[in-house]
């Protein structure tokens, strides 16, 4: 069997993967990125709105352009970095430091690496309901990928159920490829998202349903319909029923960290509500317990991408910095300046809350 | 209502409900690799990105565990299907 080794392997090649990889590079790290998709970027390459948060993370520029930032940054380190696009890290085992890979489904390798940096994101949450298995019901995320990647539209009317950032993000983009939305609804007493995502939609008349949710999806072979019911401050049914008109049921309910290769690296793991899920415990270089793995982005807590940005950094760094590399102390400081920017105020209090739960000082025992 | 909820398909690589998941909490198997190794819950293909998050909150609600002490089974490579064919060759090369 075939073995790759590596200074640096970064798993995941989304805004915080590259992040991290230009980082390691321009440091002088040998980086190799795998990816499974069969482009690089992840999420940006999908998101056709101008991004918030602070110009230091290309606020007021378009997702898929700051890909292509990013990615002219892999570039000019070219000689340092090599890519592996439609690849999967399959596994990491802990016995022999040793990570598996499969290329398509027509090569299964090895890779050795000195140090590992997870950056795998997120993976879309669902909701239990009945017929939440038939064909029409989608994650509003596999909905963006299918429009804004492929450009094929999902159908004719959809129902959104979440009205946090990717449910109003993804109801706006739906309407731009002339979909109609049926309604938001909103299990939450608020909106979610952002109020100017929100507004976006209500001027072109979709209904934002609060403290509603899906019952259940209506048809016999493919979704026709809808029924939504009010809910309760405990989210659970009242008796307000309502039947929705929809070939479309979209979920934008959340995501959940990636996390299956800390796992396997033995990292020390922590449910957190406040993060979605399952994370590693980290310290401020973006290092878990286990002292050569280093993750970054929603696989350590759902965030925005731009924050996913600046973690990517400090992981990059950080590694670069373990394999005796020279680094800049001050651009580590410049960074986690930009971190509590981008996590301030009322805004962030609720990332902040998960983060204090997983920082480490130290490690015991290192 | 609840009739129709207890069909709802959880795990839908091994076809698994909503019903069969609660049987088996009811019986005391509340942790997910108890429910993996009588019901074979994140077994398939997916290994457990569907459906693990939306039984670990079963879990939490049906045995009255906060859902941040619910363990979260073990997660072993790999974390995707790799044809038998492709590891008998010793990689494909």
């Amino acid at each position: 069997m075939r073995e790759i080794t590596t200074d640096v392997l970064v798993v995941g090649g989304g805004a915080a993967g590259l992040s991290a990889a230009a980082e390691a590079a321009t440091a002088g790290a040998k980086v190799t990125v795998i990816e499974s998709d069969l482009q690089l970027g992840g999420q940006l390459i999908k998101q056709t709105h101008k991004f918030f948060g602070s110009k230091d993370e290309y606020a007021g520029t378009r997702g898929y352009k700051i890909a292509n930032i990013l990615l002219d940054e892999i570039d000019q380190n070219k000689k340092n970095v090599e890519v592996l696009t439609n690849t999967t890290v399959t596994g990491y085992y802990i016995e022999d430091q040793m990570f598996t890979a499969m290329q398509g489904e027509e090569e299964y390798f090895r890779v050795k690496a000195k140090k590992a940096i997870v950056a795998t994101g997120a993976q879309e949450r669902l909701i239990p309901f009945p017929n939440n298995d038939m064909p029409g019901v989608y994650g509003a995320g596999a909905v963006q990928t299918l429009m804004n990647v492929y450009g094929v539209t999902p159908g004719k009317r959809v129902l959104m159920v979440g009205a946090g950032n990717i449910g109003l993000i993804v109801s706006y983009q739906l309407m731009q490829a002339g979909v109609e939305i049926a309604a938001i609804v909103e299990g939450a007493s608020r909106i979610g998202g952002y109020w100017v995502h929100a507004a976006k939609v209500r001027r072109m008349g979709v209904p934002i349903l609060l403290q509603h949710s899906i019952l259940e999806a209506k048809g016999d072979k493919v979704v026709t319909g809808a029924t939504i019911c009010g809910v309760d401050d405990h989210f659970q049914p009242t008796c307000e029923q309502k039947e929705i008109d929809c070939d479309i049921i979209c979920l934008a309910v959340g995501l959940t960290p990636t996390t299956e290769l800390l796992f396997q690296a033995g990292c020390e793991m922590q449910f957190v509500p406040q993060l979605c899920g399952y994370v590693a415990a980290r310290d401020r270089t973006m290092r878990t317990s286990h002292p050569d793995f280093w993750s970054a982005g929603d696989a350590m807590g759902i965030e925005e991408a731009s924050a996913a940005m600046v973690e990517g950094r400090i992981a990059g760094h950080s590694a670069a910095a373990s394999l005796g590399l020279p680094v800049k102390k001050e651009n580590f400081d410049e960074y986690w300046k930009r971190l509590d920017h981008l996590r301030a105020g009322e805004v962030g209090e609720k990332i902040r809350a998960g983060i204090g739960k997983v920082m480490r000082d130290k490690w015991e025992g290192r | 209502m609840s009739d129709k909820q207890d069909k709802v398909v959880i795990c839908r690589c091994e076809e698994i409900t909503l019903e069969e998941i609660r049987e088996w909490i009811d019986r005391g198997y509340d942790s997910f690799n108890e429910l993996k190794r009588v019901l074979r819950v994140g077994m398939g293909p997916c290994q457990g990105r569907g459906c693990q998050d939306i039984i670990l909150r079963e879990i939490s609600r049906r045995a009255g565990v906060p859902i941040d002490q619910v363990d979260s089974g073990t997660v072993r490579p790999p974390v995707k299907p790799i044809k038998t064919g492709l590891l008998a060759t010793g990689g494909g090369d």
